[in-house]
């Protein structure tokens, strides 16, 4: 397999694959557990457990100032990783048309250089996070290999997206193709690992802000 | 005779998950955010404190039971069964290591809410015959004698003659259609009388109907506490089945966190049914009173004080506006921690920890964080809605030996009263 | 060898000058991406250097290649190559026909056996031998033939060099590439549909004057020529830096000449000297005249998608399908695994025994 085969089967074949694994397994664990319900609910409510869900979806996106303090590393390198990669993924102008191709529409992009130092900051966060969870006692006494795994799979695709742009790896087909690769490794593990929780949480912050605002308390 | 396996223990572990527990464990990232927020980890620096570490018994089963991934990884040995060395392991995080205060709750950035899910993991630990000892003949007296505190009606008669005498008011009892009936902890009958006392002048001077009932005076709940839905089914029905005979339109907990949760928020569940008449906390009840004017005060303290929130009662209750409402009424030197409110830190000794006899050490060494915060403001009184709290809080100013006066808020209310022979 | 003159003999002969000679040198070295200091070189090593034999073999193909090379735009390149070369045989550019023309092919290879360059354009039908023969001999027989007694092989256009159209899905002749077949000699590929004149002399001019074949990538092209992508030259690249895209052919942004990307551009993974030597005289290339690169000098260039769907986008196929059939599997075994998860949490609670307080501890006092 030459470097353009290897190019046309990561677009073509690979891709194919890893949408259909993503879209399977999204469903599939959605489903698992939104079937397992809950109890019905009799105490009298002091406030709407409705209300109180989207409150605290949108609400615990931010810190709780206390903890913030006690925690800033995490807490901003978090932001910061997260935030490079809804830019990246989500502006850089090619992403874009990925999506425009799936979704039917689309949106404008940033300049490609402003993306490229998003990146690696992005990386960075990532890196310093990694250093964090192997030095921090909480984060190395709870971390298994799966969470290794997946800092893993999300590093990746920044890394070889950043060594494409640059053409730090030739011939850039080949290194264009190992990124949507990483990307398409991504997607595949990504509903069977704890990078799920961009999905779920949606739901685990409404039941939490429901059970909250149920008893009338802002969560 | 049954006895407690870790097979009962397991199942009851089954029987707890449901779509919040398995979007909570399918969101953990493992960010290590809710050690931050725990006083077990703050204070004692070991990790094993972590909120979701502690969980790790109900996320085994949920995996290996309730997700497919999770049987696939069986299937090819990737995961290991949940075992009773395990459980046994847990004991200590599960119930030394926690008070239900559900800080970790508030905190957690995909939103989390662990302290539902060590309430559904003290099921299974108490099925599976792992609750401390502290626990279980707690809820052993609870059920054979009415009261956690081995507290039994003659007891309470007599106190009930002692604050007459000293009021000169009369304490009804089993009175059917009275507007209120008034719920009191073991702790409030042995060590805290002031708070019925407190209450017999409030009711005279807002001129509200009220009774105790003989067959259920009891708010505690050990049954909530050890995690035995069971036998906190038994002690809610006896509260419902009293209210209801005497036609009461609103039962109010007293000053105790737990009380509240067990009666307000998770009696109508347990006993599959809403309830037919209103459950409040006292101080939601003294707040109405303040709020129609009804409850009139006459001078403040004068002392620098501040209040600790129960956690049953703020972020677990709702409960957090009422009691600053009623210290400004009586307190002209009022401050507040540095966390209150919804984000207090739990004392130490809540979600029955302080009846762990073992835990006491740990106890007093989470206590540092009240402690620290208490340093802080230069306080002369303190202030709670909580009778567990403060003993708890005053068993820990104790091995700091530090003097603070500790006061229940119903009983400041009282103190203040504007009596009607005053008013004349 | 001796039959044939050497170049420099060659171009006297035809009256041209000293002068006219180091001209020529300096037309060769610049094709080859050489510096100046090497032309005296060139003409010292072109002077005594016997014309090249060389044999074209022409299977698979549309003839483009041969038009991209007669129509070159250097007045001098069609001439130079044949001033390098003796071109012994060509289907399409020889006089002679028939067994005149096999017969010469002949006797080329007998003549200079082991010295004659092949070149090759066009695929190779391996489905049925048939689907192409010249003179009844079919062209996997006929290059095998030839190729077995020369020094190198060119594979002209992107048929020869990676079975270009006719292998394109679902390649219905079986067509398949020269270096597929031959792996004992050396091997150059000059990809492009058509390829780049020039770089076809090049190479020639290269193979001729040092004897052997320039340095190749990893795809046996001259890396003097496809050592970068159209993209890393083009002139319209720092509008791909800006985020300035043509969203249509008549829009604002094509009309300011911003970047085809979006259109479909393939400059980016399509190595070749298009965006530098351009075509038509220098005149233009396709980015130029408002097209983006179709990656024709790549192999699979046919079957890499859309030319006019971006390079990012996935090659589509069955996506939405595949996409809705995973949709509702992943709907199908969640639900299932639902229901069994629903029925062992009710038998669950089924099995439920009461606990009392007689049953708080292992071993009841």
């Amino acid at each position: 397999m030459n470097y353009i085969e290897f190019l046309l089967w990561v677009r073509g074949p690979a891709f194919q694959i890893a949408i259909a694994v993503l879209v399977f397994g999204i469903s599939f664990r959605l489903l698992e557990i939104l079937l397992l319900g809950r109890s019905p609910e009799y105490a009298a409510p002091r406030g709407s457990a409705v209300w109180g869900g989207f409150r605290t979806l949108l609400t615990r996106t931010l810190s709780e100032e206390s903890i913030f303090r006690r925690a800033p590393l995490v807490i901003i390198a978090g932001y910061v990783f997260h935030l490079g990669l809804f830019i990246v993924i989500l502006l850089l102008v090619p992403h874009i048309l990925v999506f425009k191709d799936l979704l039917g529409f689309s949106w404008s992009g940033l300049p490609t250089p402003l993306i490229d130092a998003i990146a690696v900051i992005t990386l960075l966060a990532l890196f310093i996070l990694l250093i964090n969870r192997i030095k921090h006692p909480v984060l190395r006494f709870l971390s298994t290999s799966a969470d290794y795994f997946a800092w893993v799979i999300t590093f990746l695709p920044l890394l070889t997206g950043y060594m494409a742009y640059h053409h730090m790896v030739n011939p850039y087909p080949f290194i264009l193709g190992l990124h949507i690769l990483s990307v398409e490794i991504l997607m595949i593990f990504f509903p069977f690992t704890k990078l799920m929780h961009a999905f779920t949480l949606v739901i685990a912050r409404w039941y939490n802000g429901a059970n909250a605002g149920h008893k009338g308390v802002q969560a | 005779m049954s006895v407690a396996t870790f097979e009962r223990g397991y199942n009851a572990f089954k029987e707890q998950i449901d779509a919040p527990i398995a979007s909570f464990f399918s969101s953990c990232v493992r960010c290590g955010i809710c050690a931050e927020a725990c006083l077990f980890f703050t204070e004692t620096g070991d990790p094993k404190y972590t909120p979701i570490y502690k969980l790790e018994p109900l996320r085994k089963v949920w995996e290996q039971e309730y997700t497919l991934l999770g049987k696939f990884k069986a299937l090819f040995g990737l995961t290991s069964k949940l075992t009773d060395a395990e459980l046994a392991e847990w004991k200590e995080l599960v119930y030394n290591g926690c008070t239900l205060c559900g800080r970790c709750s508030m905190v957690c950035p995909v939103g989390n809410d662990l302290v539902y899910m060590i309430r559904r993991a003290r099921e299974g630990m108490v099925a599976a015959g792992h609750a401390p000892e502290g626990l279980i003949n707690a809820s052993k007296r609870a059920i054979t004698t009415g009261s956690p505190m081995g507290i039994k009606l003659p007891a309470l008669q007599a106190q009930i003659n002692h604050v007459e005498k000293d009021t000169g008011l009369k304490i009804p009892v089993d009175e059917v259609g009275a507007e209120y009936l008034v719920l009191l902890s073991s702790m409030e009958i042995i060590n805290f009388p002031e708070y019925l006392e407190a209450i017999a002048k409030i009711m005279q001077q807002v001129g509200k109907t009220w009774t105790i009932a003989s067959a259920a005076f009891e708010a505690t709940n050990s049954g909530i506490q050890i995690g035995a839905a069971d036998i906190a089914k038994e002690l809610v029905n006896r509260v419902v089945t009293a209210a209801e005979k005497l036609q009461v339109k609103t039962v109010i907990s007293p000053e105790c966190g737990h009380a509240y949760t067990a009666i307000r928020w998770e009696g109508p569940n347990l006993i599959g049914r809403p309830f037919t008449f209103e459950v409040k906390h006292i101080l939601e009840v003294l707040d109405e009173f303040r709020e129609q004017g009804q409850l009139k005060t006459l001078g403040f303290e004068s002392a620098r004080l501040t209040f600790h929130d129960p956690c049953q009662l703020v972020r677990r209750g709702g409960v957090v506006e009422q009691p600053r409402h009623l210290l400004k009424m009586v307190a002209s030197n009022f401050v507040e921690m540095s966390d209150h409110g919804k984000m207090n830190w739990c004392c130490g000794g809540g979600g029955g920890h302080s009846a762990i006899e073992e835990a006491h050490e740990i106890r007093t060494q989470v206590f540092q964080r009240k402690k620290n915060q208490l340093e802080e403001l230069q306080v002369e009184k303190l202030v709670t809605a909580c009778a567990n709290c403060r003993i708890v809080m005053e068993e820990g100013l104790e091995s700091y030996e530090m003097q603070l006066p500790i006061v229940g808020l119903t009983e400041m209310l009282a103190k203040h009263l504007a009596t009607s022979n005053e008013n004349n | 060898m001796s039959k044939y003159p050497t170049i420099g003999e060659s171009l006297r002969h035809q009256g041209i000058s000293r002068r006219d000679f180091l001209k020529f040198c300096t037309a060769v070295a610049s094709i080859m991406a050489l510096p100046a200091a090497m032309i005296p070189k060139i003409a010292e090593a072109l002077e005594g250097t016997p014309k090249q034999s060389a044999i074209w073999l022409s299977f698979q193909e549309c003839t483009g290649c041969t038009e991209s090379l007669t129509r070159s735009h250097a007045p001098t390149l069609e001439g130079l190559i044949l001033d390098l070369i003796s071109l012994d045989y060509h289907h399409t550019l020889q006089a002679a026909a028939g067994t005149a023309a096999e017969s010469a092919r002949e006797a080329a290879m007998q003549g200079n056996k082991g010295n004659y360059l092949v070149i090759v354009d066009g695929s190779i039908p391996l489905g049925n031998l048939g689907y192409s023969t010249i003179a009844g001999i079919s062209n996997v027989d006929m290059l095998k033939e030839v190729v077995a007694g020369a020094k190198a092989v060119v594979a002209v256009g992107t048929c020869a060099a990676y079975g270009g159209i006719p292998h394109a899905a679902p390649n219905p002749t079986g067509a398949v590439s020269v270096e597929s077949l031959i792996t004992d000699k050396p091997i150059i590929n000059i990809p492009g549909c058509p390829p780049i004149p020039m770089v076809i002399a090049g190479v020639v001019a290269h193979f001729v004057t040092f004897g052997q074949l320039p340095h190749l990538d990893s795809l046996k092209r001259p890396l003097s020529f496809f050592g970068q992508t159209i993209h890393d030259r083009c002139y319209r690249r720092p509008f791909y830096d800006k985020g300035l895209f043509a969203e249509s052919f008549d829009d604002e942004g094509a009309k300011q000449g911003w970047c085809l990307y979006k259109l479909g551009c393939k400059g980016p993974v399509t190595y070749n000297a298009c965006a530098t030597t351009k075509w038509n005289d220098g005149v233009s290339f396709p980015i130029e005249s408002g097209h983006g690169c179709l990656g024709c000098s790549e192999p699979d260039f046919w079957d890499a998608g859309s030319f006019y769907k971006p390079l990012a986008v996935p090659i589509s196929g069955v996506i939405k399908a595949t996409t809705g059939y995973a949709l509702a599997a992943g709907a199908a075994v969640g639900v299932a695994s639902g229901a069994i998860n629903r029925l062992k949490r009710y038998q669950a609670r089924q099995d439920h025994e009461t606990v009392t307080i007689t049953d708080l501890e292992r071993n009841p006092k």
